[in-house]
């Protein structure tokens, strides 16, 4: 459902699945747990292995934003499929996502 | 002329939160006899997802239920859906579609968005509600693709 990569302050969290209000609970507690112990400065979130995601998994971005970036961090999305890029836009996080062009010179 | 009912599917299920994935699987099954577009079925499963967890985490708070999901195919490659609860009801539909508008408590980090994405993925969404009666959202989407009896 979720690998963790760490290198230093860089964390990648590789989540996979469907992202709804069911699944949401879990990715939190994990996300969290990561982010409490490792305070990142950057968290990007790997979405290549995420089929579905509706406006439950904004909810669950908005909710680790705040805490990543009370901390001075950032967070990324990286990999996101169109639909859910869209989905992402839609509620104006859309400056999180890393475009597939850029996400080499930008990673 | 007319448009007619080619085809119509009804599913019902208890309100725990597994069958939403459940209940857009069965969305998307049945938009496949019109062979839609990989996005044209991501709209339709997204809209689906965002209707039932409503009536699941808002319909059926503190409660259990019954989810009613009716899926129609029109002759004009119209897919309709239809989700219905007998839960608490919306007392004020315009408020409660305004974008980021939940009613959740906070640390349920609901985003306010479903109806938002529910609009923005269909041609068309209609709400009725009465409060303590249930809620039915009706959606409409027309798919590009022909259908399996047209092909
Ligand atoms: N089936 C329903 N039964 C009762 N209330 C609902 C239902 N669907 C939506 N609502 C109300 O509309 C609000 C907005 O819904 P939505 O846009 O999906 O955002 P969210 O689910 O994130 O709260 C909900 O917070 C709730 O108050
Ligand atoms: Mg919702």
């Amino acid at each position: 459902m979720l690998k963790i990569y760490n290198d230093g302050k860089r964390i990648t969290a590789a989540l996979s699945g469907d992202i709804d209000h069911h699944a949401a609970r879990e990715f939190r507690t994990v996300l969290d747990e990561t982010i409490s112990h490792s305070r990142p400065e950057l968290l990007i979130l790997d979405m290549e292995q995420v089929g579905f995601m509706d406006s439950s998994g904004i909810g669950l971005i908005l909710g680790r934003l705040r805490t990543v970036r009370a901390s001075g961090g950032e967070i990324l999305i990286k990999n996101a499929r169109p639909e859910i890029g869209a989905v992402i836009r839609l509620s104006g996080l859309g400056t999180l996502l890393v475009e597939p062009k850029k996400q080499e010179a930008k990673l | 002329m007319r448009r007619y009912t080619v085809n119509e599917c009804k599913v019902q299920f208890p309100s725990l939160s597994r069958n939403e994935s459940l209940s857009r699987s069965a969305a998307a099954a049945f938009a496949m006899q019109c062979d839609p577009t990989v996005e044209e079925i991501a709209a339709i499963k997204t809209a689906v997802s965002e209707a039932v967890t409503n009536a699941i985490v808002h319909g059926y708070r503190d409660m259990n239920g019954v989810v009613e999901l009716v899926m129609r195919l029109y002759s004009d490659n119209t897919v309709y859906i239809q989700i219905k609860d007998k839960g608490r009801g919306i007392p004020d539909i315009k408020q409660a579609m305004e974008p980021a508008y939940t009613t959740a408590p906070a640390d349920e980090e609901r985003s306010g968005l479903g109806f938002t994405v529910m609009e923005s993925f269909m041609d068309k969404v209609r709400v009725r509600s009465a409060e303590n009666r249930g809620t039915a959202v009706t959606m409409e989407k027309r798919l590009t693709g022909k259908r399996d009896d047209e092909r």
